[in-house]
């Protein structure tokens, strides 16, 4: 395969699932923001969702204030924001239209319906009823590409690829996640839960949508360290940091096993995913949290640096 | 604005029709071939056409074939105006222009070897030497080379326009680098979903083997014959107004779509860039133009060529397709002398003719064209895509006075041609159905197995009444076009 092919394939599964991930970062913040300011409806909820995608600065750049609107707007329609929605969304079709070839039909179909639908919006959004209806959209969108790309792709180079972008940009984004919420997630046993708290971390298990799967995991009520140990250890989690590693592995494997080549890109995943079977979350607790998922996302933009240098990107 | 009375492929001579009317009168004549396009357009309500345009419209757009216009900002990913009603040819008459296309593209590719080799027909004062050697489109560099296999122009577009029930002429040789086969191809697809009654009961000839015939002609011109060559479509990129047929085609042909970055030279090898290392490609099919290939020998500003290509050529280490020089046989002054030059290598009378052309470049051809221009259509000789060219029945007064000044200036550069009442087709427009102007571009192969034709090509439609310019950067459409061998007799009630 063509280095650039590869590269616009796994650039296109990263920019896909930033705009998943985004869509569900404003539906999770919408309704924190909603909450009665005693039930922990806090007024800096948009705040935090810039920061949880590291969008504070850029948006601090516009000028606006921070509102439900003006932040939906920069995060979803704002051509002049790098990691909007629509930016995304235009980035990863370009990308498509680019190595046409190496997706299916219904894959292509899939990305430049999603654009197309977006495209509709236009780069101003509509009131805060316009949002509701184009989250929604998107998170169909991704998930058509990725149904289309899972029913219908030839398992070989250019579905891996596709893979590993989504797979390292998935962990990269609930490492951030987490990190924002850090100090929420506090060890075992200490300041235990107000109403405030509980929202907080239902905001993060919504944003991963894993509210559910908390219930069936642990069929108990919302525990920071539970939700934490969820996120970051538990491999039944598809957005986990385990479960995004396995995934990298297994995609870094079957490349090999085509090319029956091994490079750094293999030996920095094992590393990485051998850390996470090998600890605890109370070893990551005393390590500190935030130092913890600090190395993690500077660990796994190396591993993405090492991807595009092993494939010649 | 009306256009010259012209031959209605449908009706024959000289009908005029704007409505539905006159197409549903049991009394019209009609070309056979087309009776079951009249049941169908009989059974079909204008509530039933628009639907199934906006059906093909939506086809279309999903599947993502668009192109752009240059210069207009908006148009970056415009649709092609798709009309659904088919053009028909008859089996015979397909098979006359077959047989004039294939005596046309060989003199085409005898005339490329013989002007960059020995240069007989210069020496035999059929074409003058100035005018090919001084030629825009001759390649100094390609003067005593023989691409692999001898072929020169591989795919070549030859435009056709028709006058009446047997007149056909040439308007065009393209035999540098013919877009629109895509449209060819995915406009058989979109009909055959949105009538598949009509091809129950009309026999057309297949056109989805062109992908297959393609590979086969660029796969025979392999400089090395031992294996199975790699082969890779060479495109400007996304921008390129015909990117979506080259990704389309590189698609069908499950070849790599490379951009001049994918590829470098070493050693007089071309390899391309993949995961596993550089692969070694045989031949390109190339649809990037001569000055922007290699930047070491032609345009250096170019950012779209490979570094060292000429040189690989130049080796016989790789073939491009089409080859490098084959500009010169697209000039339209060189156009004019097509019917001397075909006599000249295959010892033949044409079968296709020419229009008739005014070489602006001799005096008194001039002379005639500025006196007649309001007459004439003139042209760039190494224009294309409909840029630059006057129509002059239906330029004003100022646009026909700016050009006499153009002519007299570089006259060199102009060719005059009669305005040809182009044939009609009915096509679904807003009022119902209404003749528009056609012609046709067939694809034409050549590898070294022989010349292969695809039956059927490219039909180009004018969707503006009266308008003789089919070209899509001019707001042009396109029809899918059917070669029909045989049909049922209709029965009572039609379809």
């Amino acid at each position: 395969m063509l280095s650039r092919t590869a590269s616009n394939l796994y650039w296109m599964g990263r920019y896909l699932e930033r705009a998943d991930y985004t869509a569900r970062l404003i539906e999770a913040t919408q309704r924190l923001a909603a909450l009665p300011s005693s039930y922990g409806g806090a007024t800096n909820a948009w705040e935090s969702a810039l920061a949880s995608s590291w969008m504070t600065h850029a948006f601090a750049e516009t000028g606006m204030a921070i509102t439900e609107i003006n932040v939906g707007a920069f995060l979803t329609l704002d051509p002049g924001n790098s990691s909007s929605i629509r930016t995304c969304l235009e980035t990863a079709r370009a990308n498509a239209r680019t190595v046409r070839t190496a997706l299916t039909e219904e894959g292509w179909e899939a990305i430049n319906a999603a654009w197309l639908e977006i495209s509709r919006y236009g780069t101003q959004l509509d009131g805060r009823e316009a949002l509701g209806p184009l989250l929604d959209m998107v998170k169909h969108a991704v998930s058509a590409f990725e149904g289309a790309a899972q029913r219908t792709m030839l398992r070989g180079d250019a579905f891996w690829f596709i893979n590993l972008g989504s797979s390292i940009e998935r962990a990269d984004n609930s490492a951030r996640l987490l990190d924002v919420k850090y100090h929420l997630l506090l060890p075992r046993g200490e300041n235990v839960g107000g109403s405030l708290d509980y929202f907080q971390w239902t905001t993060i298990l919504r944003t991963v949508s894993a509210m559910t799967a908390y219930r069936w995991v642990y069929r108990d009520t919302v525990k920071p360290w539970l939700v934490a140990y969820l996120l970051i250890l538990n491999r039944q989690i598809p957005r986990s940091l385990a479960s995004c590693y396995e995934d990298i592995r297994r995609h870094l494997d079957l490349l090999a096993s085509q090319s029956g080549k091994r490079g750094p890109a293999h030996r920095l995943a094992a590393a990485g995913h051998a850390k996470l079977t090998n600890t605890s979350i109370d070893a990551i607790f005393s390590e500190g949290l935030h130092e913890f998922l600090t190395h993690f996302i500077v660990d796994n933009n190396r591993l993405g640096d090492a991807i595009a240098k092993q494939y010649l990107f | 604005m009306t256009g010259p009375p012209a031959f209605d492929e449908m009706f024959g001579m000289g009908s005029g029709y704007a409505t539905a009317g006159p197409l549903f009168d049991d009394e019209t004549t009609i070309n056979a071939s087309y009776r079951w396009i009249r049941e169908w357009l009989y059974h079909s309500s204008p509530a039933v056409l628009a639907a199934r345009k906006r059906q093909a419209e939506l086809f279309f757009r999903r599947i993502g074939i668009t192109f752009a216009v240059y210069g207009d900002p908006d148009a970056a990913e415009r649709l092609i105006p798709f009309d659904i009603v088919p053009r028909i040819l008859a089996r015979a008459e397909w098979t006359r222009l077959e047989k004039g296309l294939v005596q046309r593209v060989n003199a085409l590719n005898a005339f490329l070897a013989d002007v960059y080799g020995k240069q007989e027909i210069l020496k035999a004062g059929i074409v003058p030497a100035d005018l090919v050697l001084q030629n825009s489109g001759y390649c100094l560099h390609m003067a005593g080379r023989t691409p692999p296999g001898g072929i020169w122009t591989h795919v070549a577009g030859i435009d056709l326009v028709r006058t009446g029930p047997d007149e056909f002429f040439v308007l065009e040789d393209n035999a540098r680098t013919p877009s629109g086969v895509s449209y060819m191809l995915e406009n058989r697809e979109v009909m055959l979903k949105l009538a598949p009654e009509l091809f129950q009961h009309v026999r057309v000839a297949p056109v989805e083997t062109y992908p297959e015939m393609l590979l086969e002609t660029l796969a025979s011109v392999s400089p090395r014959g031992d294996r199975a060559p790699v082969i890779v479509l060479l495109t400007p990129g996304r921008h390129n107004s015909a990117f979506y047929e080259h990704s389309f085609l590189a698609d069908k042909l499950g070849i790599e779509l490379v951009e001049g970055s994918d590829l470098f030279v070493r050693d007089d090898v071309v390899y391309m860039r993949t995961t596993q290392g550089p692969e070694r490609v045989d031949v390109i099919y190339r649809r990037l133009d001569d000055a922007f290939i290699d930047p070491l020998v032609f345009n250096p500003a170019s950012m779209l060529g490979v570094p060292g290509l000429m040189s690989a050529y130049a080796a016989g280490n790789v073939t491009l397709a089409n080859a490098v020089g084959t500009g010169v046989a697209d000039d339209k002054a060189i156009y004019s002398y097509m019917p001397d030059i075909v006599r000249f290598y295959t010892g033949e009378e044409p079968i296709l003719q020419n229009v008739p052309t005014w070489r602006c470049r001799e005096p008194d051809a001039l002379g005639y064209v500025l006196d007649h221009l309001s007459e004439l259509v003139v042209k760039e000789v190494d224009g294309s895509g409909g840029y630059g060219m006057l129509i002059g029945p239906q330029a004003p007064q100022a646009t026909l006075a700016a050009f006499a000044a153009k002519l007299k200036a570089t006259p060199d550069k102009f060719i005059a041609q009669p305005t040809l009442a182009l044939s009609t087709c009915p096509t679904a427009v807003e009022s119902g159905m209404a003749p528009r102007h056609v012609d046709l571009r067939p694809f034409v192969l050549s590898g070294r197995d022989g010349v292969k034709i695809v039956p059927g090509g490219l039909t180009r439609v004018a969707m503006t009444p009266g308008s003789l310019v089919v070209n899509s950067s001019q707001g042009g459409g396109t029809k899918d076009t059917w070669v029909v061998d045989d049909w049922d007799e209709p029965a009572e009630g039609g379809l």
